[in-house]
């Protein structure tokens, strides 16, 4: 099984919402669609399950043009953000719905809605309607109807964003197994960076639009190929400031200096932009660590951890610390940063260098 | 003792309300001397002749035959025009779907005696005179507006989600809307339903116009009782109870949803 976007594009009320759009998905694969809210990650699902049609650029499914095949008969499910179900059918007929449709013999469809009820815990409900159950109940009948169609393509289209903490994580632990044993292509669709590291696979991000980067999760993760990219990935996002570079020197923001060293002195002379993760600075000095200076404006603690959100010549910052620090509100304080840490960006956004400890990591 | 001002408020309002009412039940169960002899709050001479008149003269029963006949075509003929009307515009954008929309309504505004004339020059031209059908079809002038806004409210209600689900599960749109999406809008269609029924019902001047004989409404029959020995009370008062009782059947089964119907489908 395979997809395949071909130029695909998309305009709503002459408004533009997917941009020219390449994208290939391999069978037995969890792609995840990760972007901010608005970015096209349904419009996108809704593309490829055949609900809307592009305007231009072709769909392939298995090498089959399948642009203009209407979505009954494509071989995909959607799961939506919203818990959708037939209120007036029982839980037993909402998952047996899809195989039904295909006409299969009562014995056959007993046996997979049984299977598929027990996979998702939803056995007890089973002469329930889905009003009668909770949120995750509910969200857990749509999966196993999308499960059960046996489709080659499974859209998920933030499925867990709705549920309470505790469903959620337990539901993000469950459906990679449920996917692996499946084999169909699976699309997951996430305002979450951490969602999409602890899903695994390829990730696509998504902006405005436009795919910025696809690839393997973490590649993703700890390669940006552009600023855009590093800062959905990123949660806090990416903390940004000026870098220049001046033959083996180079100046961080106003005036912290340290010396071009490595693949540094590789950079052309000129203007840049480094970013770096939250997680990466710390108040205490250490080793080569650089010193920037920062005006605390908000402290989160949230029992483990302290988010010191900061301002440094007029960028915010936002710093992630372990343990809980108590800072003085509207102070000036000093946080230290590894260069080793530092994403460099050209000045149009594009990676110029990536960050030295992501060339360690897997 | 002290009493309860609410409740005595109360207890008169409906005794007002009921009044009339009750003096139709008492009329038709007294005879026309007892009517016209004076004021008595309960007949003295129980009789059931009136009833008995309207059930054994065809002119009568005829009137109420003819009236259910059309009421129920003109019911089944707005509804089953009014869904996928209803459908389209809780469903799609179109252009002009909002004007189209507050045109249907404005339909509902004209008053019918201004459409008595063209319908009945039409009707008497293509020989629909004094048939079911005619008083039928005028009346979904004014019932199919008020089911599609009413429908639609109900649509409107049903996630979009629902009906691609069914998509992607496989439905094709005439599978889905029968088995999937008429059990979430039942009572949108029995509220719609019961609006066409009780408009049809008690509408007087475009069935009195467009029928003479055979296809005569109850309300157009009541009009016409005045007889050589002057007007029959008992008779009129019995046919006038004996309208009441389908609206109040039918109220009665959609009586938990009325309220959203008035509301045009809209909470």
């Amino acid at each position: 099984m395979s997809l395949k976007l071909e130029n695909v594009t998309l305009s709503i009320d002459g408004e533009p919402h997917i941009y020219q759009t390449n994208l290939a998905l391999e069978s037995g694969s969890m792609n995840i669609l990760l972007g901010p809210t608005g970015a096209g990650k349904t419009t996108l699902m809704r593309l490829m399950a055949g609900l809307d049609k592009p305007d231009t650029g072709k769909i392939i499914w298995n090498g089959e043009d399948v642009t203009n095949r209407k979505v009954q008969h494509r071989d995909v499910a959607m799961v939506y953000q919203q818990f959708i179900n037939y209120p007036s059918l029982t839980v037993y007929e909402n998952i047996a719905s899809p195989l039904r449709v295909k006409k299969k013999t009562a014995v056959e469809i007993d046996t997979a809605v049984r299977e598929t009820a027990a996979l998702m815990k939803l056995t007890p409900f089973l002469k329930s309607r889905p009003l009668e159950l909770s949120g995750g109940q509910q969200q857990r009948c749509a999966l196993a109807r999308a499960l059960v169609k046996g489709a080659g393509l499974v859209l998920l289209d933030e499925p867990l964003a709705n549920l309470d903490y505790k469903l959620r994580e337990e539901l993000r632990t469950e459906i990679p197994k449920i996917f692996a044993a499946s084999g169909s292509i699976f699309v997951y669709a996430t305002t979450e960076p951490e969602e999409a590291l602890l899903l695994g696979g390829n990730t696509a991000t998504m902006s405005e639009g436009r795919i910025t980067q696809f690839g393997k999760s973490s590649d993703v993760y700890h390669r940006p190929q552009n600023n855009i990219t590093a800062r959905i990935f990123s949660n806090p996002p990416m903390n940004f400031l000026t870098l220049n570079k001046r033959q083996d020197r180079i100046i961080l923001g106003d005036g912290t200096l340290m010396p071009a060293t490595d693949a540094f002195l590789t950079l052309n002379d000129g203007d840049y932009m480094a970013g770096f993760r939250a997680n990466h600075l710390a108040l205490h000095h250490e080793d080569k660590k650089l010193k920037f200076d920062a005006r605390l404006n908000v402290t989160e603690i949230t029992g483990s951890e302290t988010y010191i959100h900061m301002e440094h010549e007029g960028n915010p910052w936002v710093g992630l610390l372990h343990g809980i620090h108590d800072l003085k509100l509207g102070s000036q304080i000093s946080v230290y940063l590894d260069p080793d840490h530092i994403y460099t960006f050209k000045k149009d956004g594009k990676l110029a260098l990536p960050a030295r400890y992501a060339e360690r990591v897997e | 003792m002290k009493i309860n001002k609410s409740a005595l408020v109360m207890t008169l309002y409906i005794l007002f309300l009921m009044l009339p009412i009750y003096w139709l039940i008492n009329m038709s169960l007294k005879t026309n001397q007892e009517i016209l002899s004076g004021f008595s709050l309960w007949p003295e001479n129980l009789t059931f002749d009136n009833y008995l008149v309207i059930f054994t003269d065809a002119s009568w029963y005829g009137g109420y035959i003819n009236s259910i006949t059309y009421v129920l075509m003109n019911t089944v003929i707005s509804i089953s025009v009014a869904l996928p009307a209803a459908y389209a515009f809780s469903r799609y954008n179109f252009m002009g779907d909002k004007h189209l929309f507050f045109w249907l309504l404005t339909n509902r505004m004209a008053p019918p005696a201004v459409f008595a004339l063209p319908f009945f020059q039409l009707y008497s031209s293509i020989g629909l005179f004094d048939t079911h059908i005619a008083v039928a079809l005028a009346h979904t002038l004014f019932n199919v507006p008020l089911a599609v806004w009413i429908l639609e409210g109900f649509m409107r209600g049903v996630p979009k989600e629902i009906d691609e689900t069914a998509y992607i599960d496989g439905y094709g749109f005439f599978t889905f809307f029968r088995k999937i999406f008429m059990p979430l809008i039942a009572s949108g269609v029995g509220v719609a339903a019961f609006f066409c029924f009780m408009f049809s019902w008690v509408e007087l001047l475009l069935s009195r116009t467009l029928t003479s004989v055979d296809a005569k409404s109850i309300a157009a029959t009541m009009t016409r009782t005045v007889s050589a020995s002057g007007l029959d009370w008992g008779v009129l008062a019995a046919a006038g109870v004996l309208t009441i009782i389908p609206g109040a059947l039918v109220i009665y089964f959609v009586r938990n949803h009325i309220a959203r119907g008035f509301a045009l489908g809209r909470v």
